[in-house]
């Protein structure tokens, strides 16, 4: 299970990135490995639009499964990784390198309350069995 | 070897059925609207007939082998409802004849809101709904419009046990209300304290199952509907397992609140392949006048000479139309010729049988199965589909290597809350020799899964086809055959 | 009564259970509510029950006496005998929905070959399954258009001219969404209000408008301008069908349609006083993973060999649960494959002699039947198989009349138009002769007199 240090975690399996301002938000290995090979993928937010931590970003599906990617953040979308649409196989095969958005954050301290590595981890081993 | 499709055996310029010349004078069609190319397929009859037969024959069906689909209820389907339904008398009335010229359709579907209403124990009756989950939003969106007419607004909750069908929550959720899962405890039943929790007065009701997805009878349901009762909720009673209770024990007097009925399911009707289905509604005295509709009514009470006159008609505050027409007629006429020969007595014996050959089963595989919840069954069970000293063997090899044995598999993956659940009821048409087969299949199974796990893996073996490639068929979406001419 | 355990079987069985009678079993039920005594007439054996139903079945009229002039959503068409030999085998008929691909090719690749024929047939890009019917079918289309805006739009159009069952199932469906305003087919409103005024009501609030095509009147119009206007506003199109009038007339496809739905009865599947009937939907391609109910695409096995299984299905209920846009599970399966079958036997031909006769009947009915006096054919313009008739007295009673010389007559569109009192709507389709047609003018013509 791939859980790079320099990243942050929420609960619901998302990864994000901080820069300055600005999160950006993907899924992790252990998320994209439960849903196994995804087959569709939209986004539920537009360019723009005001966001609140624990809303819906965006719908991703398999063969048996089908998970909302949930806002681990609240925040303004600055920014949504078109590509992402047509080329989900980059979700499987390389979950940090392929991002879906990015968020100008409203309120810095979201960030502190997610998980770092370690904790992701050894959360991951809990819900194992 | 692949059957073509339809398009693919078409030969241009060929013809199948024929129909007469007009024998009235030719009208121009409309001018600019007229179809220029019509892409039908062009074959003759027997094209036709060999290639269904050809599709047919690559079929599991009840009529082929055993079908233990966990709360689907895979009963034999009476031939005899077929001959009824062909009755033309039956089949060729046109839904909007005036009443007077059907009342054979009316006393029958009279009767039939009548029959299950006595089985279930409720006030009244509506056929309307086409299958079970229309049912279950017909419900749903009675007990919305009980509370609002109560001034009930603020009850925007509805309680779902987690190990309910899917349907339950996706219905809830349509009818605007927020889904609130109800955890089970470790005897499969409905946890009593974490159900206590969540009762106020934001709670519209729950949605309950009995027997439940596991087969088991809930054994506090009367704390259970005490418990929402209390908090002003009503209770609403799936009635996919009603197959169970038929003669045992009525959800009406429990307590339950409104029901639907799956007549493709206890009641016989046919499979047909995915539907037709059908969900009457049932309700207990206070939601009568909400019901969908319109239902059948008596208009003018009968003699001992003559029969009462039938008529249609709109309960008082009902919930309005779900459906054109009244109901799936065609399979409310199965319904009730079933009904017919059974009788009272016979209901309760369906019951009895479909019970003693679950716990039959359950008798001769929990030695070799985990079966998670010890206790006696309803008329289904679920066991687990793996082993701990037979790692990489899952719920899905297993059920691909009983279709080596000729066995439909069960249910797999449900409900959710059984880890490689498999889901098994066996209805009471099985007879024993075919459950003693069934057993011994997975007991060979099983022991295969120990020794050449492989073979599980590749399974099926003797199907016409092989495990196919659902990750390709999701990607790639070919959903249409394109008529050679067009792309 | 088909339950075969004999007594020696049952004591075999409950020994393996461990326990000593069948009443053992139950005893998890509380004992109050433990076998109720059942108020059900005694059993009757196979011949018993097919005495009586035939019996009850012969104090109905059906349309095998009557001459039928009946339409407005159900439809009598001929049914070729092999459509009703080929549902009745076992294999399609006794089988489930096809989960387990491997067992299930037949009603599989059944219900592809369905799919395509309707995509086809409609002129548009992918059709699912089925829904149970044309009137759960245009609600579904609706709920469809409320998830595709994300529920931010909250108008739907409607024309008058649609199904009145259709729109007051469409308004039962929509009722659980909140904020909605449904308008275009208010009482006030003229029935025969024109598209170029309902597409005033379009705006950018508007998710979905829905017109059908022949309409309730049986009347057809090019619906190109109309959509245009549709879409101008960002709005999704829906066009209610009539699958025999589309054998003869331009695709909603061509119109530009989003969305088609319609009754799929009139394809082989008999009128059986209602139900079972077809839920027909179909939509663009954009719109394909919004769709509710069931779909089957084509694939293939590890040995490369072509074969269909049911996809996309993370959009339904099982996998999304309170997610899922829609509940439905079962849907029509045999019906559809009634459908496919149907329309495999006409064919290319077939469907279009079908449809040229209704057109012909019914233009040959409306015409004689303008010449009676005190009888005015109300439909100016193109129409298919069904037009409206002012009749000189109630419908009722001219139907009373029709029924003593064993003819049903058409419908009376007072019972769902304000305004329409007096107004009749004939059907027409290729079962009604010539002299049928002829006796109902004669028996019409005596009416006015007598």
């Amino acid at each position: 299970m791939n859980i790079p240090g320099d990243l942050k975690y929420a609960k619901t399996d998302e990864w994000v990135k901080v820069d300055g301002n600005v999160a950006t938000i993907g899924i992790t290995d252990y998320a994209q490995s439960q849903l196994s090979d995804i087959v569709y993928f939209e986004f539920k937010v537009d360019p723009g639009e005001s966001v609140k931590k624990g809303g819906t970003a965006a719908t991703v599906e398999s063969v048996k499964a089908a998970s909302d990617i949930i806002f681990p953040v609240s925040g303004k979308v600055v920014e949504l990784n078109d590509a992402v649409a047509d080329e989900f196989e980059g979700i499987n095969s390389k979950p940090y390198e392929t991002w879906f958005l990015k968020v100008e954050l409203s309120n810095p301290a979201d960030v502190d309350a997610l998980m770092d590595a370690a904790e992701y981890e050894k959360y991951c081993e809990e819900r194992g069995h | 070897m692949a059957e073509p499709t339809i398009y693919e055996i078409s030969s241009e310029g060929r013809i199948g059925v024929r129909f007469p010349e007009p024998d009235v004078p030719r009208t121009d069609l409309p001018a600019g609207l007229e179809r220029t190319t019509l892409p039908l397929p062009e074959v003759s009859e027997l094209d036709v007939v060999r290639h269904f037969t050809h599709l047919s024959q690559l079929n599991f069906s009840i009529d082929g082998g055993l079908y233990p689909l966990g709360s689907c209820t895979m009963k034999y389907n009476p031939k005899i409802n077929e001959d009824i339904a062909r009755l033309p008398g039956f089949a060729f009335t046109h839904p909007l004849q005036p009443a007077e010229t059907v009342q054979g359709n009316l006393a029958l579907m009279y009767e039939l809101q009548e029959y299950l209403k006595e089985i279930s124990g409720l006030a009244a009756v509506s056929l309307q709904p086409a299958a079970g989950a229309h049912g279950e939003f017909t419900g749903v969106m009675i007990i919305k419009a009980y509370h609002d007419a109560n001034g009930q607004t603020h009850r925007t909750k509805m309680l779902v046990p987690d190990s309910a069908h899917g349907t339950n929550p996706a219905t809830s959720a349509m009818r605007g209300y927020e889904v609130v899962s109800v955890p089970s405890d470790l005897r499969g039943n409905i946890d009593l304290a974490a159900l206590k929790e969540l009762c106020s007065d934001t709670v519209a009701g729950l949605m309950l199952t009995n027997p439940n997805t596991l087969g088991l009878f809930e054994e506090h349901v009367v704390e259970v509907l005490d418990l929402i009762h209390g908090c002003g909720g009503l209770v609403y009673g799936d009635g996919a397992n009603l197959n169970a209770l038929l003669g045992v024990a009525r959800p009406g007097d429990i307590g339950f609140d409104v029901m639907h009925f799956n007549l493709h399911k206890t009641f016989s009707t046919p499979h047909g392949g995915g539907g037709p289905g059908s969900g009457p509604v049932g309700v207990a005295e206070h939601l009568v006048d909400f019901l969908p509709g319109p239902n059948v009514v008596i208009a003018e009470e009968g003699s001992e000479d003559e029969a009462p006159l039938f008529d249609l008609a709109m309960p008082a505050q009902s919930i309005g139309r779900v459906k054109s027409f009244h109901g799936h007629f065609g399979m409310i006429l199965r319904a009730f010729t079933y009904i017919s020969m059974y009788g009272a007595e016979g209901m309760r014996q369906i019951a009895e049988h479909a019970v003693l050959n679950a716990n039959y089963l359950l008798a001769k595989l929990h030695k070799t199965y985990h079966v998670p919840y010890d206790r006696i069954c309803m008329h289904e069970f679920v066991m687990e589909g793996v082993f701990e000293d037979a790692p990489g063997v899952h719920a899905l090899d297993i059920a691909k290597r009983l279709m080596d044995y000729k066995f439909h598999p069960p249910t797999n993956y449900f409900p959710l809350i059984v880890h490689e659940a498999l889901m098994i009821e066996p209805t009471e048409t099985e007879n024993k020799q075919t459950l003693d087969q069934f057993a011994e299949a997975l007991i060979k199974i099983a022991e295969e899964a120990h020794t050449q796990p492989d073979l599980l893996h590749s399974a099926p073996h003797i199907t016409p086809i092989g495990r196919l490639d659902e990750v390709k068929a999701a990607k790639e979406l070919v959903l249409c055959c394109w008529y050679p001419e067009q792309d | 009564m088909f339950i075969p355990h004999t007594d020696s079987e049952r004591e075999e069985m409950l020994k393996e259970i461990g326990i000593g009678s069948l009443d053992e079993l139950f005893t998890a039920v509380p004992k109050e509510f433990r076998f109720p005594k059942l108020n059900l007439p005694p059993a009757l054996t196979e011949m018993e029950v097919l005495a009586e139903l035939t019996e009850l079945s012969s104090v109905n009229e059906s349309t095998r006496e009557l001459m039928c002039f009946l339409g407005a959503g159900a439809y009598n068409h001929y049914i070729p005998a092999a459509v009703d030999a080929i549902i009745q085998r076992g294999e399609f008929l006794t089988a489930y929905t096809p989960y387990q691909p491997e067992v299930s090719q037949g009603t599989l690749q059944a219900i592809f070959e369905y799919q395509s024929l309707i995509a086809l047939l409609t002129g548009m890009e992918v059709s699912n399954a089925s829904h149970y019917d044309g009137a759960t079918a245009a609600a579904e289309a609706a709920v469809l258009a409320y998830h595709h805006f994300r529920g931010k739009r909250s108008r739907i159009v409607l024309s008058p001219a649609v199904n009145p069952q259709y729109r007051a199932v469409l308004r039962t469906y929509m009722s659980g969404y909140a904020g909605l305003e449904i308008v275009g087919d208010e009482a006030a409103n003229s029935p025969f209000t024109t598209i170029e005024e309902l597409a005033k009501l379009v705006d950018v609030n508007t998710s979905l408008v829905v017109v059908q095509y022949p309409d309730f009147f049986g009347r057809i119009q090019d619906l190109t301008a109309f959509a245009q206007k549709v879409h101008e506003a960002g709005a999704l199109l829906t066009v209610v069908i009539n699958p025999t009038a589309l054998a003869l007339l331009k695709t909603p496809g061509e119109f530009g349609a989003d969305i088609v739905v319609g009754e799929g009865q009139p394809l082989g599947i008999p009128m059986s006083f209602g139900g079972p009937y077809l839920g027909l939907f179909a939509t663009k391609k954009e719109l394909v993973r919004k769709i509710a109910g069931r779909l089957v695409g084509e694939t293939e096995d590890a040995n490369g060999q072509r074969g269909y299984v049911l996809t996309l299905t993370a959009r339904e209920q099982h996998i999304r649960r309170e997610k899922a846009t829609s509940n439905i599970c079962t849907n029509q399966g045999l019906m559809a494959l009634a459908s496919a079958v149907y329309l495999s036997l006409l064919g290319k031909h077939g469907l279009r002699q079908v449809a040229e006769l209704c057109y012909h009947k019914a233009h040959y009915a409306a015409e004689k039947i303008g010449q009676i006096a005190g009888f005015e054919v109300h439909t100016d313009g193109p129409f298919f198989h069904e037009f409206v008739v002012k009749t000189p007295a109630p419908v009722a009673d001219i139907n009373l009349h029709l029924l003593d010389h064993g003819i049903l007559g058409g419908y009376d569109l007072g019972k769902d138009y304000p305004g329409l009192e007096n107004h009749m709507l004939i059907a027409v389709t290729e079962m009604n002769t010539r002299e049928e047609i002829d006796t109902l003018c004669e028996v019409l013509q005596e009416y006015n007199h007598g």
